[in-house]
């Protein structure tokens, strides 16, 4: 009897946060997604009318519309935004993806006595605010802050390159704030890399070179996809980094959700750009269950 | 001690080799010369610095003092990628991502063999070690004895002057492993190819090897022909691993014409072969097959026990001095087993007696 309600507790649980801290807001914001705003309190209508009955809810119903949508979809400015920040996330990824699979391979090739040293200097950044890091970037970066002051003493350039509020501002910010969650998936596949497959293709006349990309790098295809989604998810729909470091120019789905819902308190606006944003993320995850479901198949079926 | 030089000039020398790991000395001085197409085993138990010997010759460890030289050039300071021996891993380390055919191909890149050549090899080592077919198959699509098979193609693709296997059938099941035994000896004979085989398992030293090297505690302690260390063993360490063994405590008697020696034990004297000091602690090593059972003229025990393994009956014997004698016979026996309890004569004959050091 305890046995069976313990069972039923290990999965009931689950199931009880996911609706409550994920279905439940979710359902929350497509509802006003499909509201008007409202100079009221909640600023949209319709309201659920708990005591109208079965008529309430019909009137309630009536009420909702595309409305939001159709704006989303005729307006440039939502279509650039999305676009621009599917652009960001991916060209960050990509970058994030070429650091991080060297830095993760140096370390899981560390000495057994340098890995966890080097693990929590990955981590050790965590420690400080993020809004702090980003913050401080600002500093480097600006004008006349730390990068253009060193880069001119050094005569490499005449006058301060405008990096801060720029396209390259973002994806420095976006570069540094994501790497550990790109560098450590990336290690943790690496380091369980059975070393007798590196020995043997140095012993089947590979350098280190081949041997990286033969066996290294194809074995830690699952680690490099895990890091990109979780680094390429979040950027999608970062906010501070392009508000910190990008200017007023920069457009990413973050800002304009911000802008719509603290400056316009335009909710239901804000909430279909919430759900756009949800859809733009939920797509590139269904594309790798998929691929990932294909290869595992592939490898089933191979030679039968 | 250096072993015996084979005839020709060595193909694989290693020259008082020794590797430490911290305080721990895991090759300690090690010297040996191996014969072209000779297969040599290096027979010890597990952590006496085999395996370590042979991650030396690859390359994969560097020694802290010595030479390893292959045909007269020296390897030492050469990283394994540069090396022109290849092994046979125990855990196979074969590539799961790529497929049989890759596998095996996998060294022939950099050969400078045309894609039509590199091709054909594949095809050549997948008949040697009957694997036709299964050249699009994933590795672990694979029954234990198909992936040692590809193992060792993909170990002999570069044609290596010498091939280093490490525990090759350790990960078989015993009727597998015999029948494997075989063709890898098979195999061998046909390449031509210098076979250096790290095992733990006397029986496949003894199955496999021209010569066996004893490994203790990284020292060679003997080297030389199975026979040679099961019959003539340098000391109780190598009787002991080669097969079951009674070790007689003694006391040597002085030298004698003729090679044989008299040792005072407990038992009595024992006439038996070898060399030391009058006067010296030595044991008197006799392997259980040559003990005679019932004899005229024996030593006096009783039967304790007897145990039938089918092609042997194997007994225990309790000496008069309390110590026990293992002795073992052949089936079918012409004379009937005493029964357990009944008194017995064990008798010694001194071609079976070897003396070793205490």
């Amino acid at each position: 009897m305890s046995g069976r309600f313990a069972r039923l507790l290990v999965r009931g649980l689950p199931l009880v946060w996911l609706v409550l801290f994920f279905l439940v807001p979710f359902a929350v914001t497509l509802k006003i997604s499909f509201s008007s705003p409202a100079t009221a309190q909640p600023p949209y209508l319709p309201v659920i009318d708990w005591q109208g009955g079965l008529e309430g809810w019909r009137e309630f119903l009536e009420a909702l519309d595309f409305q939001n949508y159709r704006m989303i979809v005729e307006d440039a400015l939502y279509r650039d935004a999305a676009l621009s920040s599917l652009g960001y996330a991916g060209l960050a990824t990509a970058i994030l993806a070429l650091i991080g699979t060297p830095t993760a391979y140096a370390m899981a090739r560390a000495s057994a006595r340098w890995q966890p040293i080097l693990v929590a200097l990955v981590i050790v950044p965590f420690w400080t605010s993020f809004l702090i890091r980003v913050y401080a970037w600002i500093a480097i970066l600006k004008p006349e802050g730390l990068l253009n002051g060193a880069l001119t003493k050094l005569g490499l350039i005449a006058s301060p390159l405008p990096i801060l509020d720029s396209p390259t501002g973002v994806l420095v910010g976006l570069t540094y704030a994501y790497l550990p969650f790109m560098v450590l998936p990336l290690y943790a596949v690496m380091s369980r890399l059975d070393p007798t497959l590196l020995e043997a293709a140095a012993d089947l006349g590979a350098g280190r070179m081949r041997a990286f990309f033969t066996l290294t790098l194809p074995l830690a295809l699952p680690g490099l996809a895990a890091g990109a989604l979780l680094c390429f998810i979040p950027m999608v729909g970062e906010f501070i980094i392009p508000d910190l470091l990008g200017g007023s120019d920069t457009l990413m789905l973050g800002r304009v959700l911000w802008s719509e819902f603290f400056s316009n308190r335009d909710w239901p606006l804000a909430s279909a750009v919430a759900v756009l944003l949800l859809i733009l993320i939920v797509g590139p995850v269904v594309l790798f269950r998929e691929a990932e479901m294909r290869r595992e198949e592939a490898a089933e079926g191979r030679g039968r | 001690m250096h072993a015996p030089l084979p005839p020709s000039a060595p193909l694989l020398s290693l020259e008082r080799i020794t590797k430490r790991f911290g305080p721990h000395t895991a090759v300690d001085g090690v010297s040996l010369d191996l014969a072209a197409g000779e297969v040599f085993c290096l027979l010890g138990p597990s952590g006496c610095g085999k395996s370590t010997l042979l991650r030396l010759v690859a390359g994969f460890e560097a020694p802290d003092a010595g030479a390893i030289r292959l045909d007269g050039a020296d390897l030492t300071a050469l990283p394994p990628h540069r090396r022109p021996v290849n092994m046979m891993f125990q855990s196979y380390a074969l590539f799961p991502h790529m497929s049989v055919a890759a596998n095996v191909g996998y060294g022939l890149k950099g050969l400078s063999l045309s894609r039509r050549q590199a091709a054909e090899r594949v095809e050549n080592l997948m008949k040697l070690v009957r694997l036709e077919g299964f050249e699009a198959r994933n590795p672990d699509k694979l029954s234990g004895g198909q992936r040692q098979r590809v193992a060792l193609a993909r170990a002999l693709a570069r044609e290596p002057k010498l091939l280093l296997l490490d525990e090759p059938l350790g990960a078989l099941d015993r009727t597998l492993r015999e029948e494997t035994q075989g063709e890898l000896r098979a195999i061998q004979r046909r390449l031509g190819t210098g076979f250096v085989v790290v095992t733990h398992d006397p029986a496949e030293a003894m199955a496999l090897a021209d010569r066996i090297g004893v490994i203790e505690r990284g020292r060679l302690v003997q080297v030389g022909p199975a026979r040679d260390l099961y019959e003539r063993p340098a000391n109780r360490f190598v009787a002991g691993l080669l097969g079951d063994v009674n070790l007689i405590e003694g006391r040597l008697g002085p030298d004698e014409p003729g090679g044989l020696r008299t040792v005072e034990t407990a038992l009595g004297p024992i006439r038996a072969s070898g060399e030391g000091a009058a006067g010296a602690a030595v044991v008197v090593a006799v392997r259980p097959e040559r003990l005679g059972l019932g004899g005229a003229g024996g030593l006096p025990g009783t039967l304790l026990e007897q145990t039938f393994l089918g092609d042997r009956i194997r007994s225990r014997i309790a000496m008069a001095d309390g110590s026990v004698l293992r002795a073992s016979a052949a089936l079918p026996m012409t004379e009937p087993m005493p029964n357990v309890g009944a008194a017995v004569t064990v008798a010694i004959p001194a071609d079976a007696a070897r003396v070793l050091p205490a």
